[in-house]
């Protein structure tokens, strides 16, 4: 979109900038108000009670709570970095931003199609432990360094299992761009890389070794977003709230921003990888199905599903402890994913 | 290469904590993430139970032992009651002990239930902790429908109860029974043998059993470590000796014997017990009977002075009473099994992670009301 806007525009193209983030800025709003209510909804139904239903009938809880968080005052601890305290919640939500500008919502929407689109997107979003660390820093309270620590130790680690997971990926489409993974993988469900991607029969092959890569994604990820059973760096009956502690107000509600953001984020990226994308599940069969209106509603619906599993599983599974989950991901992980780029690689060698 | 330079960090944990379990302090010294020391301060929710006793009849001071341990105020006043029914040599009727032991045993499984569930809280899983309420709150509408109250009961008396039961208490009671068991398993199923708890809680807090006996811990703490030892059994008071239950000890199923995880395990087959104990005191309690009866006008033990102990959640619950003969008591002393039990901590909690040393205070299952009293 970034493309086709400066070449309208010309010399005018400075103005491509403030365009084309706007799309996805709304988006994000919107996901997170109702991902919010989402999450507290479908808690209730686990939890067999009812969850908000008051404001609007429940709808128009999160806009309330957004209207609460603005209004409030600006509280900084007295002996905190002023300046880093109150930079950090936005270092977080604009690293976490930054990465939707690689995720093609459909053909005509992707914010500008790099063709390191995937890399950039990994070395973006991880920029967001930098704003954690800061935040527990400035705050200047033990809990929050504590948390901090963590919060830099676990997204540092999972952060190879998830590349390295994509990786495999990467070698089957030959391409690092995310619009050209999700083109590769036209024609139908059974051409999704989840399931080994395009090919001849002997793809089947594959199938068990890019599930378990697709899991691992899933599992990198969570991590990287800090949600349940991964937890630890707010685990709430340890360290209170971790890194965030001492924030209230706007400022708060920009981790929560920022932590919505990324489960979406990560969300579109696993079914951009392995979902196919805005590919419809039925290839050609209903050529109606794969106009742009339909890829946007196969990418939602894809990610929402993700990232209702992530809810699923933060009300279902307790926490890890901080050592199991550097144990889970060095000793298991790690080398679990690095034998499965063997074998796609020895895979892709042969064929 | 010249050695590192570090220090330890000095943490303060509470008394304003989520996972303190009420206002309990705790002082903690910390390498990184690992607990070097731990020093439990209390006292923050001390009220004077001991020295307000001494100003108060025998039959007013039962309002304040619910206060101790507000989760189990039902075996608490039970525990006051035999104390001073044994001073005054009170016989009480049999309808009176029956429902005594079906309503002690009721809150066992209630304190139980907000024990485990609140223990999932501390490991991260939320769930869990509203399922248990729901239960509970079954248990409390049977009190409400039964007392008028929902936590603080003043329901057992010195010499008898302050209400009978209700037409329907026994269809009620046997209904939650009913209900409850398969609750339990849904409970197993979805925390107590969940891979990642038992990970969290197993070989996590081993309280070896010489040194559990040693700290002087009792009730769960003490069984999960793998000594049979209940009240119940040990010592009956009330009519505890003509029901048919098992006294379940901690064996070490998923790590070593008296781990936190063996701590937890030995409530949750508790509940069953007692709903065992439940059927059977539902089925021979008597349909006749005044439960007043035998309430003396006026509470005037002989001089002399009793210990006398019960089995609460928690474990041994003691009371003892000084009589001069007048109806006010020179001294009422309560030996609390949550205090003794946390001083089990610091010894369980050596070399730990922040992470553990929560879940290890979950499984003791302290409630600080009886704690600082």
């Amino acid at each position: 979109m970034f493309d086709y806007l400066t070449s309208l525009l010309g010399d005018l193209n400075i103005i491509a900038y403030f365009i084309v983030p706007v799309p996805a800025l709304l988006f994000v709003s919107i996901f997170t108000l109702f991902a919010v209510l989402a999450e507290r909804k479908i808690s209730a139904y686990m939890q067999d009670r009812y969850g908000p239903n008051r404001t609007g009938k429940g709808i128009l809880q999160t806009v309330a709570d957004m209207a609460k968080l603005i209004q409030k005052e600006f509280i900084s601890p007295s002996h905190a970095d002023r300046w880093l305290f109150e930079l950090a919640p936005f270092i977080v939500f604009a690293s976490v931003f930054m990465g939707y500008a690689v995720i093609p919502f459909a053909t005509v929407y992707v914010g500008t199609d790099l063709n390191l689109g995937l890399f950039y997107f990994f070395a973006i979003t991880s920029l967001s432990v930098i704003g954690i660390l800061i935040a527990g820093w400035a705050s200047h309270n033990k809990y929050t360094l504590i948390g901090a620590m963590r919060s830099a130790a676990q997204i540092v680690s999972y952060e190879i299992p998830a590349v390295l997971s994509a990786l495999t990926v990467v070698m089957f489409a030959g391409t690092l761009s995310m619009q050209s993974i999700v083109v590769a993988q036209s024609g139908g469900i059974h051409n999704w890389y989840v399931f080994g991607g395009p090919g001849d029969v002997s793809r089947i092959l594959m199938i068990p070794f890019m599930a378990a890569s697709c899991l691992i994604f899933f599992i990198a990820t969570l991590a990287e977003t800090n949600r349940t059973p991964f937890d630890i760096p707010e685990g709430e009956s340890e360290i209170v709230a971790g890194f965030n502690l001492e924030y209230s107000g706007m400022k708060f509600a920009f981790f929560f921003f920022a932590e919505y953001s990324q489960m979406f984020a990560v969300a579109a990226v696993l079914s951009t990888l392995f979902l196919g994308g805005w590919q419809s599940p039925f290839g050609n069969l209903i050529p109606v199905l794969n106009t742009p209106l339909f890829q946007i509603f196969w990418f939602l619906l894809k990610g929402l599903l993700i990232v209702y599993v992530q809810m699923w599983l933060r009300w279902t599974l307790p926490r890890l402890r901080v050592d199991q989950l550097m144990t889970m991901c060095w000793k298991y992980l790690i080398p679990i994913t690095l034998i499965i780029v063997l074998i796609v690689g020895f895979y892709l060698v042969i064929r | 290469m010249a050695e590192l330079k570090t220090e330890t960090i000095t943490l303060n944990m509470g008394p304003q904590h989520p996972s303190t379990h009420g206002v309990l302090r705790l002082e903690l010294v910390l390498d990184g993430e690992i607990v070097l020391e731990v020093k439990p301060v209390i006292g923050y929710l001390h009220r004077c139970f001991e020295k307000h006793a001494e100003a108060m009849t025998y039959p007013q001071v039962v309002p304040y032992v619910d206060r101790m341990d507000y989760l189990a105020s039902m075996n608490n006043e039970l525990g006051y009651a035999v104390a001073v029914e044994r001073l005054c040599g009170v016989k009480v009727p049999e309808k009176v002990e029956y429902i005594r032991v079906i309503m002690a045993e009721l809150n066992r499984i209630a304190s139980h239930l907000v024990a485990l569930g609140t223990y999932g809280l501390d490991a991260g899983a939320f769930t869990p902790f509203l399922y248990c309420f729901i239960d509970r709150e079954k248990i409390l509408e049977i009190f409400e429908i039964t007392c008028g109250a929902r936590l603080l009961y003043n329901y057992i008396w010195v010499g008898g109860l302050s209400h009978d039961i209700t037409p329907n208490f026994k269809e009620k009671v046997l209904e939650f029974v009913k209900v409850f068991r398969p609750r339990i398993k849904e409970l197993n199923d979805l925390l107590s043998f969940n891979k990642i708890f038992i990970e969290r809680t197993a070989n996590v807090g081993v309280l070896p059993p010489e040194v559990a006996i040693n700290a002087g811990t009792s009730g769960p703490t003490l069984r999960g470590s793998g000594v049979n030892f209940d009240l119940r059994k040990n010592d009956p008071y009330s009519i505890y000796d003509r029901f048919d239950f098992k006294v379940i000890v901690g064996n070490g199923e998923m790590g070593t014997v008296g781990d936190s995880w063996d701590r937890y395990m030995v409530r949750v087959w508790e509940m069953e017990e007692s709903c065992k104990i439940i059927e059977q005191a539902i089925e021979q309690m008597p349909a006749e009977g005044n439960v007043q009866e035998a309430v003396p006008k006026r509470i005037k033990p002989p001089v002399g002075e009793i210990y006398a102990r019960t089995e609460t959640p928690r474990g041994e619950l003691g009371f003892y009473i000084i009589s001069d003969g007048t109806n006010y008591p020179i001294r009422v002393k309560a030996r609390g099994p949550a205090f003794c039990n946390l001083s089990a901590l610091p010894l369980m909690s050596k070399g730990c992670m922040i992470a553990d040393l929560v879940v290890i205070l979950g499984s003791i299952d302290i409630v600080l009301g009886e704690i600082d009293r």
